[in-house]
């Protein structure tokens, strides 16, 4: 089956767009996994409607059953990529796969980039946040992925059957369990990134070095600068651009709340969720129901 | 505006040997984000048809251009002036950034 509309993200501005979709008609499915940063909000007391305020998680939680109430479907399942399909988008989890007519990112505000010293300048000399992508100029070459969860797995095997070896540098972080003849964990933390025109070698804390020809980042969960270096989608300080129909330089694609900038504030992820959902459904209605 | 796909050979003339700015488009057909960026190339082609060429080459058969040109992830642009690199963009890029940049 496909989709009308899958939402990834359902902090209130994934929720609030698919009140929308779902009342519009549209077979909608909002996926979610990380936390949001409403989990993280001890009171909320400056939005519209509740007397004495109310608890973030419970406000997060209330959602989400409210956006299943109307019948949403909803999997807690981590999105790992999404790629261009035959029609419309492919949205692939830790679990399964998922074909969708539209897509809205609704995925909070993340800072996955690590801060090490290094990145900035080396940025598409070495440094690439997408294994589908940037495969290809690493053919028979040593690679490092950064990063330690499901995410950074997925990148290593986007790459391992293109790259000759891959070391997955945890940073600090634990080790995951994966196994495969060309790939080494090394769970060191970094001291920076070298090299003279491109990158050459990471440091490590305890002063041994690795040398490599590329460096993909994966750290965390992947949010919404992650999934739009892999879409073509412009972002602008990590942020991904959108006009005021939320729409994104990708048709089809939308984005709305924390992800966009800006203020960072429940009102403003409901009210951009609020226009991404309605904006979908004449997305949709245009594009899918005329000359049928 | 369709871009021309260079091949190597008619890199030199019709880049390195250029007076004046060109614009190049690094791209293959089996990368997404690419294909995000051709109409963005094309509205800049168009728009700054008197004082700019722009051309694409495919990195799948010319990967000596890639090599030359640190190419290493796609799409990436890069502006020439009378044949020297003069300006890098990687990754999708926004078109009034493209043409702020090459003005
Ligand atoms: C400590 C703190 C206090 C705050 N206090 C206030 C306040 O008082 N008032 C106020 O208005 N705002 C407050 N905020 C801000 C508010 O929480 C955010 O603006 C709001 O939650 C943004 O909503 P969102 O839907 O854009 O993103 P989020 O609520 O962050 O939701 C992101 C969603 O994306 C999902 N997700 C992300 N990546 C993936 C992936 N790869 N796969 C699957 N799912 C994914 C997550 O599971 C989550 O459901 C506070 C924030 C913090 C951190």
């Amino acid at each position: 089956m496909i989709y009308d509309v899958i939402i990834i993200g359902a902090g209130p501005a994934g929720v609030s767009a698919s009140l929308y979709t779902k009342r519009g008609n549209l077979s909608t499915l909002i996926i979610y996994s990380d936390e949001s940063s409403l989990e993280k909000a001890k009171k909320i007391e400056n939005y519209y409607g509740f007397e004495n305020g109310i608890n973030g998680k419970d406000l997060y939680n209330v959602g989400i059953k409210q956006a299943k109430n109307i019948g949403v479907d909803t999997k807690k399942e981590e999105v790992l990529n999404v790629l261009v399909g035959n029609e419309g988008f492919r949205v692939i989890t830790d679990k399964d796969e998922y074909n969708t007519k539209a897509v809205i990112f609704s995925t909070g505000n993340k800072k996955n980039k690590p801060n090490i010293k290094g990145i900035d300048k080396f940025e598409g000399r070495g440094i690439s946040y997408c294994a589908i992508c940037d495969g290809f100029f690493y053919k028979d070459k040593n690679v490092v992925v950064i990063g330690n969860g499901k995410y950074a797995i997925s990148e290593t095997n986007d790459l391992i059957n293109i790259a000759r070896h891959i070391t997955i540098l945890t940073n600090g972080k634990q080790a995951p369990e994966f196994r495969a003849e060309n790939v080494d964990i090394n769970t060191e933390e970094i001291e920076e990134i070298n090299g003279e025109k491109k990158v050459e070698e990471i440091i490590l804390k305890n002063h041994k070095k690795i040398e490599t020809d590329g460096i993909f980042i994966a750290q965390g969960v992947a949010g919404s600068t992650e999934f739009a270096k892999k879409l073509g989608i412009i972002t602008k300080q990590d942020k991904i651009v959108v006009n005021k129909k939320m729409e994104t330089n990708v048709k089809g694609i939308y984005a709305c709340g924390d992800c966009t900038g800006g203020l960072f504030q429940v009102s403003k992820a409901v009210y951009e969720g609020t226009i991404a959902g309605l904006q979908v459904i004449n997305y949709i209605r245009e594009k899918y129901t005329k000359g049928e | 505006m369709e871009i021309l796909s260079l091949k190597g050979e008619e890199f030199e003339k019709e880049v390195l040997s250029q007076k004046g700015k060109v614009l190049v488009d690094f791209y293959a057909d089996w990368c997404g984000p690419c294909r995000m960026m051709t109409p963005i190339i094309e509205e800049v082609a168009e728009e700054l048809k008197d004082e700019l060429k722009v051309f694409k080459v495919n990195v799948d058969n010319n990967q000596e251009l890639a090599i030359k040109y640190d190419v290493m992830s796609i799409p990436t642009i890069i502006l020439f002036e009378n044949g020297e690199v003069r300006k890098t963009y990687i990754g999708v890029t926004d078109k009034n950034e493209l043409i702020n940049g090459i003005k």
